[in-house]
């Protein structure tokens, strides 16, 4: 059932419009309430990008191969590209704008940033989503683990991501701060 | 930016001759504002068209050069910085748009040079920015002795701001005002010398790393415009081909979609600077839409005068042209004499595939096109060919024309060429709207403009010393200057053979020679784009050479090279080419890997070094090949680029490039097939992934006083043959043609 407060995709663009459609897909998004009233094939990710002006996932190849696109969908890492809006009715989805804020990140973007990881940038939001993914199933990866992460850096920063998850996986081990216990 | 502007009430340009411009505003002293300076907006004032000071004295420093990922936006402004005497954690570093306007003296950049190729940015911003930080810094010492009644030589700075020489510190904020009214020196500003260094040479990290990893910052494909509709395009998967028929009925029956029309090609063979390729163009109310309009399309094609071409045919065309003579490209000597007189002659092939630069944001372009003026944002590599390209198709003045560089997903070279900005002007000026063309990844590796195929012919002759007194080098290749305007003025082999390569100029005799290739691929600039083949050829060679005559790779290199000197070096990283920098890169890769002891276990070490772009590099891998298995157990690089200005950075292109060269040398062909494209995805074109990587590129750097070089290219046209060589190394079996794993299959 759409909710009182939950936006549109009208509203969503531009807000202070439209009431709400009969047959509309609802999602969470980063917390926040959505209805989808737009084609219910489209992919999230061109939802969240062409709709929502949540641009921070990335189109990379659009058929799951690259991983540009990696959200979490109920705290999963997924590739937002191949998700169709109908198939996440009422599922909860985080992409990397609700991970953790500039004044409040997430261990992952932290050590991202201490290793000086990005290189273009392009591919590192996922990167980010993939890696938080992986560190909540495995605390302490190994280099196996790590090798897992499948995701493509066309600029070959792999070296640091390894190091940045490794560095992560330490401050999310040590920390205090819950900031990394988000998402 | 409008506000900030009316404030540039000063200008302070180098031209390119060094000589600084002053005055091409209004001066300070004329300057009357009509509305207060703080009524402007933020509290901020500017210095030049590359300097602001806020009034809490965080410094504003304008990033001029196209970012694609290699760190210009941090490393240019740290050149400001350091002259400028700013505190650099405090520094925020800003994006200027391209700076085309018309001077005094007709048309001129305001910032200088802005385009992204050769590994350039660095080498020209040490020549002018430096300058620019210097003279801001000069205003404000001039503004702090005004102030005080003091000679400017009894005042000095640091961190932001000027220095009293009773010890009371200026904030910079505090003299910006007046700084801003004194008329900027006649002369050039000394320099700093470099033990006063406190920017340059330190690590910094990329300055915008927060908005990346907060999924803030804005790439070109993240920019919308109100009213802007999304177009993809059907291009013709044929070279050279054409739209036949259309059957759009499908793809207007779904929602979003607002209008289907043809796209003409280029005209054939006419120098291009327009558009690829023919195609049907599908206009819609967002991408999803626009996609699936796509695909509901129904075209036939007409196949155009390259429908037979494939990579199999490539290769026998050049088996064929390598019987002939070719294009002299530097001979010296005489290498058939010398093949007679020779106890012994070796002779190999290589050869190396057509390649796709995939970068990780596939080309895209967003245009508003008005009666007077047009607006463009996006990633570039080359603005002022964009803003060429803007102009010729709709006939504006390039001042009229508004170029705004976003972070580019990656350039590599692709964005070196405008074609999806000439396209997306011809969409948006037939649909008579504001249009954001979006690149499909197939899109992308179906037309692209691809470094070059070639096949490399080497000869080398050895007397009975086994010392070698000749070097044969023919290549067959498909030249770099594909269409180019005024391609005729190019030497033969540009971008395919460099005539003063290693080894040309250190043995007797010499005989380089180009054969052209006809194919109607698209070919374009690649990351240090002849080098990477080059290198691969004449350095697998080396090898093969020292393999044959049971001499050390390393030392016949190191004999070779002959005692430290500076050779003449035409191309481009000239004018001249160090020997014993080259020596030393060398051999200080062969320590760091332990080149001399024997490696049991089935690993073995490859080694190999290049000089690209006035950089030079080497690189060295030890490896293991169990069965079909390679694995990369170490990877070095060590690298001398002249004075660092970011270890930190040079860092990172150097572990890009190796990773790069990895990925490439291993995994990557595009091939063609009846006249087209064969790859079209990740799945056939595999960008390497992080399990096939080794889990450390360990980055030497050589200190040096050197000019400083760029640093995106250099790290990139050693690693093939390093890699190659290990795997000799490892099984006597010896890969001559790339990609790697394919072949070694092959011969395994
Ligand atoms: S864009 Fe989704 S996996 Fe590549
Ligand atoms: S940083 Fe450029 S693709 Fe990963």
């Amino acid at each position: 059932m759409p909710q009182p407060n939950a936006k549109t995709d009208q509203e969503a663009a531009a807000p202070a419009a439209v009431a709400t459609k009969p047959g509309a897909i609802e999602l969470t998004i980063n917390g926040e309430l959505f209805l989808h009233t737009g084609a219910p094939d489209m992919p999230l990710l061109w939802y969240l990008r062409d709709v929502l002006r949540l641009t921070g996932s990335k189109y990379g190849c659009g058929v799951g191969q690259c991983g540009a696109c990696t959200v979490h969908v109920e705290g999963k890492a997924q590739r937002s590209c191949l998700l169709p809006v109908s198939a996440l009715a009422g599922q909860s989805i985080t992409t990397i704008e609700g991970i953790g804020a500039a004044d409040d990140l997430h261990a992952v973007q932290q050590a991202w940033m201490e290793e000086d990881v990005p290189q273009c940038g392009y591919c590192q939001a996922g990167q980010i989503m993939a890696a938080v993914d992986l560190l909540k199933r495995k605390a302490q990866p190994s280099d196996a683990d790590i090798a897992q992460l499948t995701n493509i850096c066309r600029c070959g920063t792999y070296p640091r991501i390894r190091k940045a998850v490794r560095r992560a996986a330490q401050l999310l081990a040590t920390s205090t701060n819950p900031a990394g216990a988000k998402s | 930016m409008s506000g900030i502007n009316r404030r540039q009430f000063i200008s302070v340009m180098l031209s390119a001759g060094g000589a600084l411009i002053v005055g091409m505003r209004a001066a300070g002293a004329a300057f009357k504002p009509t509305v207060p300076i703080d009524m402007l907006g933020e509290p901020l004032t500017s210095l030049g068209a590359f300097v602001r000071i806020e009034r809490n004295n965080r410094i504003v420093i304008g990033a001029r050069g196209c970012e694609i990922g290699q760190g210009v936006m941090t490393s240019l402004p740290m050149l400001i910085a350091e002259e400028l005497d700013a505190d650099w954690a405090r520094v925020r570093v800003e994006q200027l748009p391209y700076g085309y306007e018309i001077g005094p003296d007709g048309p001129t950049n305001r910032y200088g040079a802005q385009g992204a190729g050769g590994s350039t940015s660095i080498p020209d911003g040490w020549k002018d920015l430096r300058q620019v930080g210097a003279v801001a810094r000069w205003l404000l010492l001039e503004a702090a002795a005004q102030h005080w009644q003091l000679p400017q030589d009894r005042l000095k700075t640091e961190s932001s701001h000027v220095l009293h020489p009773d010890g009371t510190r200026m904030p910079y904020a505090e003299l910006v005002e007046r700084a801003a009214a004194i008329l900027p020196p006649a002369e050039a500003v000394a320099l700093k010398t470099p033990e006063q260094y406190r920017v340059i040479g330190k690590p910094a990290r990329t300055v915008d790393a927060l908005a990346i990893v907060t999924g803030k910052a804005a790439f070109g494909i993240d920019s919308y415009m109100g009213g802007a509709l999304t177009a993809v395009m059907l291009r013709c998967p044929y070279l050279d081909g054409s739209v036949d028929s259309i059957d759009d009925s499908d793809t207007r029956k779904i929602a979003g979609v607002r209008d289907v029309f043809a796209l003409p090609g280029p005209v054939l063979g006419s120098s291009l600077d327009t558009n690829l390729a023919a195609g049907v163009v599908v206009l819609a109310d967002n991408t999803w839409a626009a996609l699936k309009g796509r695909a509901a399309l129904k075209v036939s094609w007409k196949q155009g005068p390259w429908a037979e071409e494939s990579s199999a045919k490539l290769e026998a065309q050049a088996t064929e042209a390598l019987k002939g003579a070719g294009i002299a490209v530097r001979v010296e000597g005489d290498l058939d004499k010398a093949r007679k007189a020779a106890k012994r002659t070796l002779e190999a092939k290589y050869q190396v595939p057509f390649l796709a630069h995939a970068t990780m944001e596939p080309p895209h372009a967003l245009i508003k096109i008005e009666p007077d003026r047009a607006l463009f944002i996006g990633a570039l590599q080359s603005p002022s060919g964009a803003s060429r390209v803007i102009a010729d198709l709709t006939g504006l003045a390039r001042e009229k024309i508004e170029i705004r560089m976003t972070r580019a997903g990656g350039g590599f070279g692709r964005r070196l060429k405008n074609d999806y900005v000439a396209e997306a002007v011809m969409i948006a000026k037939k649909a008579g709207a504001p249009v954001k063309l979006m690149w499909s990844r197939d899109d992308d590796l179906r037309h692209d403009f691809y470094r070059p195929f070639g096949v490399h012919q080497l000869t080398a002759t050895l007397d009975k010393k086994n010392q070698l007194t000749g070097f044969g080098h023919l290549c067959a290749a498909t030249p770099v200057n594909y269409r180019n305007a005024g391609m005729k003025d190019e030497a033969a082999g540009i971008g395919c053979l460099e005539p003063d390569d290693f080894p040309a100029g250190l043995l007797p005799n010499l005989d380089k020679r180009f054969f052209a290739l006809e194919s109607g691929m698209p070919r374009g600039w690649w990351r240090a784009p002849l080098h990477t083949f080059h290198a691969f050829a004449v350095q697998s060679f080396i090898d093969e050479i020292a393999v044959e005559t049971k001499q050390d790779a390393v030392a016949l290199r190191l004999a070779l090279l002959g005692e430290a000197r500076e050779l003449d070096y035409k191309g481009h990283g000239g004018p001249k080419f160090d020997t014993g920098r080259l020596a030393a890169v060398l051999t200080r890769c062969a320590e760091a890997i332990d080149w001399k002891r024997k490696r049991s276990d089935g690993r073995g070490v490859g080694i190999a070094c290049h000089f690209t772009f006035g950089g030079y590099a080497a690189h060295a891998f030890e490896v293991s090949v169990d069965g079909r298995d390679l694995r990369i157990h170490r990877a070095i690089c060590v690298i001398d680029v002249g004075r660092v200005v970011n270890p930190l950075g040079v860092d990172a292109m150097m572990m890009g490039g190796t990773i790069d060269g990895i990925s490439t040398a291993l995994n990557l062909a595009i091939t063609v097939k009846e006249g087209q494209v064969v790859q079209g995805s990740f799945g056939d074109y595999a960008v390497g992934r992080m399990a096939q990587m080794p889990h450390e590129v360990e980055v030497i750097q050589i200190a040096s006083e050197k000019e400083p070089a760029g640093a995106g290219e250099m790290g990139i046209p050693s690693v093939a043959p390093a890699l190659a060589n290990a795997i000799y190394a490892a099984t006597t079996v010896r890969v001559r043609r790339l990609p790697i794993l394919p072949e070694l299959n092959r011969l395994l």
